[in-house]
C-alpha cells in the first residue's frame, strides 16, 4: 500500500509536504479519488499538482466510489468486504460502514443525498441504503449480475444496467418498481443519464456499442458503434461514459483498445479517438470540464485529458487494477 | 425418459404476469408469457476414474451448466415476458437416447440441447424427425464434427479439438518455444488430439522433434515405491531428445500428470495435462468469470467443467437468440442463432458466434494449469481479415464442410 508514497516522497519531498499540510484545508484545488481494486486502497492525487497527496487504505476490493452530496466523504463499495465504507475527506479516514447487500459492485446516490443505490452483483438485487440511518430500506429484483447505475436528474427514475440479462432496466424510485426494460447489446455496464434528462447512454462492453435511450419512449434512438484501424474490433469495450452539461460531447471509455472515443452527442458521429493508458475504465470531468481523468486499469495509472484541446496531457501512476475515479471540490 | 419439473419456470412465469401489468403501458409485450420450449439430451457416459486422486469426476457434469444457463434466461425472459422450459432427458444407453429423441420430436420439441458422442449426434442429426430440429452440441470436441461430419442442424458450442491445439501452437510461438516432443496415448480421443497437435504445429511453425507412443503401463502404480518406476520410466523414454516443450495428448488423464518433473531434461508440460488449453478452466476469474464461478460452486457445490460451460452457453444462446430475436419460436430462434446479429457474452470479453462455414461458436481459448491462467489466445499478434477469433480453429477457406 505505502509504495506509491514512498515513491513519491523520495521524489518530490517538498512539494508533497505543502500538498499534504493543504490537503486538510478545504476550498482547495480539486482532489482526485480514485480506488485501487487490486490493492484495497484510495490514492488521493492532488488536481494541481498531480501529487498523490495520501494513499488510504480500505476494505477489500473497492470498486465504485462515489462523493456525498455536500462534498464531504467519499462512499467506497467495498466488493468482497460486503458493506459500504465512508471515507471523512478532512481527515482522509474511514470513518464509518454502510450496509450494501452482498458484493457491492458500484452504486448511485440519489440528488437529495439521502440514499445510495447499490447494484449487488451476485445477488440479482438492487439494496437502498439509507445514508444516515447506516440501514437498507429496500431491495429491488433485477436482472443477473446487475452492474451500472445511473439516476435521473429530478431523482425519480433509476437505471440499472444488468450484465447477463443485457438490459437497462427504468425503475421509479418512489415505488421501487420496474417501469421498463430496454435491451441493448451484450454485457452493459454504465448508465449515464444527460444533464436535460432526455437521454440515458448505456455502454455494452462485450457488445462494443453505446446504446442511447429516449428517456421518455424507452426507445433505443441509436447505437453507437466505434471502429480504430489496427484495433481488432474484439478490444473494442466500451464502459466508463462522461458526458459535458451542454449535452455536445461525450467521452466514451473502450477499455482494452486502450482509448476514449470523442463522440458529438448531438449527431453522435465519433469525433476522436484519445490514446490513453492500458484498459481504460471510468472517467470523471474537473467541475469545470477543462479536464477529463482515467482510471487506467492494466497500466496501473491515470490519464489525463485536457478536454478543450482534446489531448492527453498527462499520465499519474495510481495503484493496482484503478476502477473508479471522482473529482471532489 | 426422466423428465424434471422445474418449479422455477412457474414462479417465474407468475412474476412476469405480475410485472406484465406496469410494463404494458411502454411495451407492445403479448398479453401472457410465451414459453420457449427445449430439451436437454444426453448418454450418461461411465466415468473412467483419472490418474490423480485430487480430482474424482463428477456424475452430474454438463446438465448441472444447462441448470445455471436456464436461471439465468429465466432471469431475462421474466423481463420480457418469455418463460423457459427445458426437458431433461439423460439416457443410459444409445437406444434410449434415439427413443427419447423421437419421442421428444414427435411432441413438437425443435432445439435440443445435446451432451453426446460423435456418432450418436450424427445419427440423430440425420433423422428424418431432426430435418427441422436445432442441435447445440455442448460438449463434443472432434474435428470431424466440424469437417466432413459437418451437418446444418448442427452447432457446436465447445471449441473443437483443432481450436485447442492452435491456442496452444499460438502460445509456443509467440513464447518461441518452437521445438516440441509429442507423446501420445493410446485411446482414440488420444489420437485425434495427438493429430490436432500435429496439424496446428505445421500451422504455426512448430518443430515436432519427436512423436512417440505413450505405451508404458505401470501397473499397481500407487503401491509404495511406485514412484521409482515411473520416474525411471519417463527418464528413459525423454533421454537424447532436444525439445523445449513435452506436449501430452492424454485426453483420458491416465497418464498425463505423470510426465511433469520426471523427464531427464527439466521441460515443461502442456496439451492435456500442464498448461492446457481449454474453454473453461478453474483458476479463471477475468471478464466477470468470478461471477459464473461463484453462482455454478453455488448452485453444484463443485467447480465448473468443460462440459458444464458448453452446456451453459449452450442453454444461454438459446436465450439471447429469443430474447434479442423477439421471439419464443423455435425456427425464429434457430434462424437467430445463425444470423449476423447474435451476439453471445461468456466471459471471455469478446462476443462469441456461430461460424457460417461449420456452425462452431468462434470463441477465445484459455490458456491454464491447475492454479493460475497463463494465457489466452488467440495471441496479440495472429491477425486475421475478418475476425482474429477465427485464426484458432478451422478457417473459412480450408474448410471441408459443405453445409445442407
Amino acid at each position: 500500500m505505502p509504495s506509491e508514497m514512498t515513491a513519491a516522497r523520495a521524489r518530490l519531498a517538498a512539494p508533497l509536504l505543502i500538498a499534504l499540510l493543504c490537503a486538510a484545508r478545504p476550498a482547495l484545488a480539486e482532489r482526485l479519488l480514485v480506488s485501487n481494486e487490486k490493492d484495497n486502497t484510495i490514492t488521493v492525487v492532488d488536481g494541481k499538482s498531480l501529487a498523490v497527496i495520501k494513499t488510504v487504505p480500505v476494505g477489500a476490493r473497492p470498486r465504485g466510489i462515489i462523493l456525498s452530496k455536500d462534498g464531504k466523504s467519499l462512499y467506497i463499495c467495498t466488493s468482497d468486504a460486503d458493506h459500504i465504507e465512508e471515507l471523512d475527506l478532512a481527515s482522509l479516514t474511514v470513518t464509518r460502514t454502510l450496509p450494501s447487500g452482498p458484493d457491492p459492485e458500484t452504486f448511485t446516490i440519489s440528488p437529495d443525498g439521502k440514499y445510495l443505490y447499490v447494484s449487488n452483483e451476485n445477488d440479482n438485487r438492487v439494496s437502498v441504503v439509507d445514508i444516515a440511518e447506516a440501514r437498507i430500506t429496500s431491495e429491488i429484483a433485477v436482472g443477473v449480475e446487475p452492474e451500472g447505475m445511473g439516476i435521473s436528474p429530478d431523482g425519480k427514475t433509476l437505471v440499472n444496467t444488468s450484465e447477463t440479462t443485457s438490459m437497462a432496466h427504468f425503475i421509479d424510485t418512489a415505488s421501487h418498481e420496474v417501469t421498463a426494460n430496454v435491451l441493448v447489446d451484450s454485457r452493459p455496464r454504465v448508465a449515464k443519464w444527460t444533464a436535460d434528462a432526455a437521454q440515458v447512454w448505456v455502454s455494452s462492453e462485450v457488445g462494443g456499442s453505446v446504446s442511447v435511450i429516449d428517456a421518455a419512449t424507452h426507445q433505443v434512438v441509436k447505437k453507437i458503434r466505434f471502429a480504430i484501424p489496427g484495433v481488432a474490433t474484439e478490444s473494442i469495450q466500451p464502459v466508463g461514459i462522461a458526458l459535458t452539461g451542454d449535452r455536445k460531447t461525450a467521452f466514451v471509455a473502450l477499455g482494452p483498445a486502450n482509448r476514449v472515443a470523442v463522440v458529438d452527442a448531438q449527431t453522435f458521429e465519433v469525433r476522436k479517438y484519445l490514446l490513453v493508458g492500458q484498459r481504460v475504465w471510468q472517467l470523471a470531468f474537473s467541475p469545470d470540464e477543462q479536464r477529463l481523468y482515467t482510471t487506467n486499469g492494466v497500466s496501473n495509472d491515470m490519464s489525463v485529458i485536457d478536454v478543450p484541446a482534446l489531448k492527453v496531457t498527462k499520465s499519474v501512476p495510481v495503484g493496482r487494477l484503478p476502477w473508479g475515479v471522482v473529482v471532489a471540490p | 425418459m426422466r423428465v424434471r419439473f422445474d418449479p422455477r419456470a412457474v414462479v417465474f412465469a407468475i412474476s412476469g404476469l405480475a410485472c406484465l401489468a406496469s410494463a404494458q403501458a411502454q411495451t407492445s409485450a403479448p398479453p401472457a408469457s410465451a414459453t420457449v420450449k427445449f430439451a436437454y439430451l444426453a448418454l450418461a457416459t461411465k466415468r473412467i476414474l483419472p490418474l490423480s486422486y485430487l480430482d474424482q469426476p463428477p456424475t452430474d457434469d454438463g446438465i448441472q451448466g444447462a441448470r445455471l444457463g436456464l436461471a439465468d434466461d429465466e432471469t431475462t425472459g421474466r423481463f420480457i415476458h418469455q418463460a423457459y422450459h427445458l426437458t431433461e432427458a439423460i439416457e443410459p444407453d444409445a437406444a434410449a437416447v434415439l427413443a427419447a429423441f423421437k419421442s421428444l420430436a414427435a411432441a413438437g420439441q425443435k432445439l435440443f440441447v445435446t451432451d453426446l458422442p460423435a456418432d450418436l449426434l450424427l445419427q440423430i442429426a440425420d433423422l428424418p424427425e431432426a430435418k427441422d430440429a436445432t442441435l447445440l452440441d455442448a460438449t463434443a470436441q472432434d474435428d470431424g464434427l466440424r469437417a466432413g461430419g459437418c451437418r446444418a442442424n448442427v452447432l457446436h458450442l465447445l471449441p473443437s479439438r483443432a481450436m485447442l491445439a492452435d491456442a496452444l501452437m499460438q502460445y509456443l510461438a509467440v513464447k518461441k518455444w518452437r521445438n516440441i516432443l509429442l507423446v501420445g496415448g493410446p485411446d482414440p480421443g488420444d489420437k485425434a488430439y495427438a493429430e490436432a497437435i500435429r496439424h496446428a504445429a505445421a500451422k504455426f511453425q512448430i518443430h515436432i522433434v519427436a512423436d512417440k507412443p505413450w505405451t508404458y503401463d505401470p501397473g499397481a502404480r500407487r503401491t509404495d515405491t511406485g514412484h521409482y518406476a515411473i520416474e525411471a520410466e519417463v527418464a528413459r523414454f525423454t533421454q537424447g531428445i532436444d525439445y523445449d516443450v513435452l506436449v501430452v495428448a492424454d485426453e483420458g488423464d491416465n497418464f498425463g500428470d505423470d510426465l511433469s518433473y520426471r523427464a531427464t531434461d527439466p521441460r515443461p508440460v502442456a496439451g492435456t495435462q500442464g498448461l492446457v488449453p481449454s474453454a473453461w478452466a478453474r483458476p479463471f476469474e477475468q471478464w466477470g468469470g468470478t461471477q459464473l464461478q461463484s453462482r455454478f460452486l453455488k448452485q453444484a457445490a463443485r467447480w465448473m467443467t468443460d462440459r458444464d460451460y458448453g452446456a451453459w452457453m449452450a442453454v444461454r444462446a438459446v436465450g439471447e437468440a429469443a430474447a434479442h430475436g423477439s421471439s419464443t419460436d423455435p425456427q425464429a430462434i434457430a434462424g437467430f442463432l445463425r444470423s449476423p446479429d447474435f451476439e453471445l457474452a461468456a466471459f471471455k470479453g469478446a462476443r462469441l458466434s456461430f461460424r457460417s462455414w461449420d456452425g462452431q461458436l468462434r470463441q477465445p481459448v484459455l490458456l491454464a494449469d491447475a492454479r493460475s491462467l497463463v494465457s489466452v489466445s488467440p495471441q496479440p499478434g495472429f491477425l486475421h481479415q475478418f475476425s482474429e477469433l477465427d485464426t484458432l480453429g478451422v478457417d473459412q477457406p480450408e474448410s471441408s464442410c459443405h453445409l445442407k
